[in-house]
This record gives structure tokens, sequence and C-alpha cells, in this order.
């Protein structure tokens, strides 16, 4: 009787000491072989061996990085299209930044209740927007990322939106997570703090993006001449 | 007599299992404090929570990268890395012979941290978080008032390449956690909260341009200078930057610890 007993014990601590590796093992799991001559179509396999067609040695395919290849080779390095959050647009839609490629992107962060910095932040935006020719809006995008996602819902965004005259299909307005945010607040090196539940203090800084997501300017500041920021929109526009 | 050795014998493995999984953490009891920089002297109130005992080592973050490809060395694109990310080790999944597997890894930018602390179940702590247990030190939990405190860290300052220490070689604070303060400086989840006028990136007097809201963040404690030049260096920071005397360490919220 007493053996049995020592003997689950034992049985228990090992599985415990492999619950471990089991972990790191499942990875090499998605490791699939298929033919170089793909005589079968895409069909793979899951050991190793030989093509049943060919005879030739199955090659070892593993998908997952096969795919991670092709999406870097796809959106470059610096792209902020790498980042892989989920957004609610205004619209109460769920879109990646990714969906917004191949757009010149011209983005602020600002939250809806501020009454200090941001509707001059706002009204920088517009005044940018005023003077980039109607002709080009089909290729551009504002968006507008709030840095306050508990209390910007999509409905509040929409209702920003109005007010602002800001609801045309050419501007945009993003809400993340407080995860999210802080992350593409650190892409577009804005810094920000809550200080108290209904303000924050945060930098102003208006960001260009050409359509592959890469940044090609930064205004700084409020109520700063806009000339090289349109420039730089101009130029990515046109390209 | 016997059901007691074999409860041993299981609480001992079961140890074992655990310390192969997770780096070692411990409990931080929370409470409220003044942070160097906050808003009209506010205090912060800061939940239970656990942390890290040591930050992590080159060893913890060889197998990460061994795990996760793409935050290889060769493998880590520009948004998420500067070129001297890692630029200490040899290559992908090798230190080279002059770093040492038990010094904390450093040369790491703030996502690939924050990537580590994820796959761990774990996330980095935020500055109020870190300074919270930064202000202990052996005896007390909060010894920023004692002298002896601010020389010792502005002490270290002055020494050269610490970052080459192994982990552990500093003082074993109140919390019973280690190299807080003598070894590297620390990641923070939102090390971009700090809005220090004067900010590197824009060295001037008073931007209120720049910052709205600005004159509500205030330093509290201008004695308390070694917290300063921490605060100024989050403020220069930029999350895809690496430092050679920059790493970081994890920490878990209490509730889903068990």
């Amino acid at each position: 009787m007493k053996v049995v007993k020592y003997i689950t014990i034992l049985l228990f601590s090992i599985t415990l000491l492999s619950s471990c590796k089991k972990e790191k093992n499942n990875t090499s799991l998605a490791i699939v072989y298929e033919c170089p001559m793909l005589c079968e179509g895409g069909k793979t396999y899951t050991e190793e061996g030989s093509c049943p067609v060919c005879k030739m040695d199955l090659t070892q395919k593993d998908k997952k990085e096969a795919k991670e290849l092709a999406l870097a080779t796809d959106i470059s390095e610096s792209s902020i299209f790498n980042l892989a959050s989920e957004w609610k647009t205004e619209e109460n839609k769920t879109i990646h930044l990714e969906d917004l490629r191949g757009k010149t992107l011209v983005m602020v962060m600002i939250y809806t209740t501020c009454k200090a910095a941001c509707p001059r932040l706002v009204a920088d935006m517009r005044n940018i927007e005023a003077k980039i020719p109607k002709a080009y809006n089909e290729d551009l995008q504002y968006v507008l990322i709030s840095i306050d996602p508990k209390n910007d819902t999509p409905e509040r965004l929409k209702a920003f939106a109005k007010e602002n005259f800001m609801d045309d299909e050419h501007w945009t307005f993003l809400q993340g997570t407080e995860e999210s945010v802080r992350e593409f607040a650190n892409v577009l090196a804005v810094k920000y703090k809550q200080i108290s539940p209904l303000d924050f203090s945060h930098s102003n800084i208006i960001s260009v993006f050409n359509p592959e997501g890469e940044l090609v300017h930064q205004q700084e500041g409020l109520g700063v001449d806009n000339k090289e920021t349109i420039a730089s929109i101009l130029e990515t526009v046109k390209n | 007599m016997k059901t007691i050795l074999r409860l041993t014998i299981c609480i001992f493995f079961l140890g074992i299992s655990n310390m192969n999984c997770q780096s070692k953490m411990v409990p931080i009891k929370g409470g409220s404090y003044i942070p160097l920089y906050g808003r009209d002297s506010a205090r912060v109130t800061i939940q239970d929570f656990l942390m890290d005992v040591y930050p992590v080592t080159n060893e913890d973050f060889l197998q990460f990268v061994k795990e996760n490809p793409k935050w290889r060395k060769s493998k880590v694109i520009k948004l998420f890395a500067d070129k001297s990310y890692l630029i200490n080790w040899k290559n992908d999944t090798e230190i080279g012979e002059k770093v040492n597997l038990k010094s904390p890894v450093t040369n790491v930018s703030w996502f690939a941290a924050k990537c580590y602390c994820e796959k761990q179940g774990k996330r980095l702590p935020t500055v109020d978080e870190w300074e919270y247990v930064g202000m202990a030190n052996q005896k007390l939990s909060d010894a920023r008032t004692l002298k002896t405190y601010n020389e010792y860290i502005l002490g270290w300052y002055e020494k050269p390449r610490t970052f080459n220490n192994v982990i552990g070689s500093t003082f074993k604070n109140y919390w019973g956690v280690y190299d807080m303060h003598g070894l590297v400086w620390e990641w923070t989840s939102d090390f971009n909260s700090v809005l220090v006028s004067g900010e590197s990136r824009k060295d001037v007097d008073n931007d209120s341009n720049l910052f709205c809201g600005s004159a509500a963040v205030g330093s509290t404690d201008l004695m308390n200078y070694a917290a300063f030049m921490r605060y100024a260096t989050r403020g220069s920071l930029k999350a895809k930057y690496t430092m050679r005397n920059l790493g970081f360490r994890c920490v878990k919220d209490k509730n889903i610890a068990q």
C-alpha cells in the first residue's frame, strides 16, 4: 500500500517538473515538410521522408516563419503598420493601423474633454487641412487618436467630429486601449500623463507618415508655422 | 511523521518546478507616497503587486530570443529597436565571452522589454510602482530622507560599468528586492509620462507651448537629486532606444498571481 502511495507522489512530482518543458516543445510541433517541387500542390507532411511522386527529399517548411518573412518584406521596418493593435473608429468600426496603408497620414494625439491645448491642436490640424488642395483628400487621412480611451468612446468621438466639422471621409478618430495608446505614443515620441480623471498633460506634436507608414515629419508645439508640415504632406502625397 | 516527510518531498519538487518556470518574485504591499514628480504634491496610491527579485539577466533574455526569433539581434525591426540593440552580444543566440550570463541584460528597447514581460504573463512596472519600491533601503520602506540613501545612489552614478556586475551584487531592500540601485537603470511601462520641462529633446527653459498643463507637473523634493536624475533620463528616452546601462525587470498584478 505504502509503495503505491510513494509511486503516486513520485509521478505527481515528475509531471510538475516536466510541465515547463512541455510548453517549450509545443513550438517545434509547427514544423511541416513538403516536396521542394510541389508535385502534390501544397500537400505537407508532419514527418521527414521523400515525395511519393518525384522521390525527392521533403524539405522543412516553417509556415509561421514564412508568413512573417512575407510580411516583413511587405511592410518596411520603420513602418507604424508593424503595430498589431486593434482600434475603434468614430464609426465604431474595428481596424488595424495597417488598414490605413496607402494614404498619407497626418496624426495627432488629443482627448475630447481637454480645455487647454487640444482645441488649439485641433485648430492646427484644420489649418493644415485647409491649406492642402481638396483634390488630394482622397489620398490623405487625418487621424486623431485619443489618449483617453476610457472616456473617448466611438460615440463621443463621433460627436466631437461633428461639433468640429471634422466628420468627412478624410478624418478618422481612433479609440484604443490604455496599452495600445501608450505603445503608439511611444512610436510618435509623444509624452503624456494623466493628472486628474479628466485631465492629461501631453506633448503637442503633429506627425506626418507616408503611405507606407514611415514617419516623414513632426511638427512640435502649438500654433507654430505649418509651412514645413504642409510641404512634407504635399511631397508624400504627390509621390 | 511519514505524512510530513512525503509532504515535504512534494513541496520540494513543487518549489523546484516553479523555479524552473519563472524567475522569483516577491509581494509588494501597496500604499501611498508622494513621488518626486506629481501634481501639487498629490499622494499616489499603489495597489499590491508582485515584483521580480532581480533584473532580467542575459541568460533569461537569451532563452527569450531563442523562443521568439523576431527579437533576435538580426531580426528585430527598426521601429522597435535602434542599432545598438544587444550590441554586446556575439550573435543572435550567443552572448559572447566578455558578457556574463548572470549580468542584467542591457541594450534592450522598451518594446523588447514589454514583450518579454508579456510572454511571462507579467508586465513592466509603472514609474510610480518602480519608484515606490526604489525608495526603500535595507530596513525602511521609505528611506528617501536619509542622507546615506541618497549618497549611495549618487555614489553609484559615479561608478563606471556597473552593468557588468552580476545580479544580486547590491543590497536586498526592505521588500526583498535586489539591485534597484547600483547595477542598471530600468525601463518602466509609462516612462513616456514624464514631462520635465527642458527635456533633452527640446531643450528650452519654459516650453509651455509643447506641454499642456506642464505647470501642474513639478518637483516636490528637489533635494532628491538621485530621483531627479532618473526622471530626467526617462524624459529623454524613446521607446526604441537601447542603452548600455538600461535593463528591466517585470511585475505582476496580485490578483492574477495564483
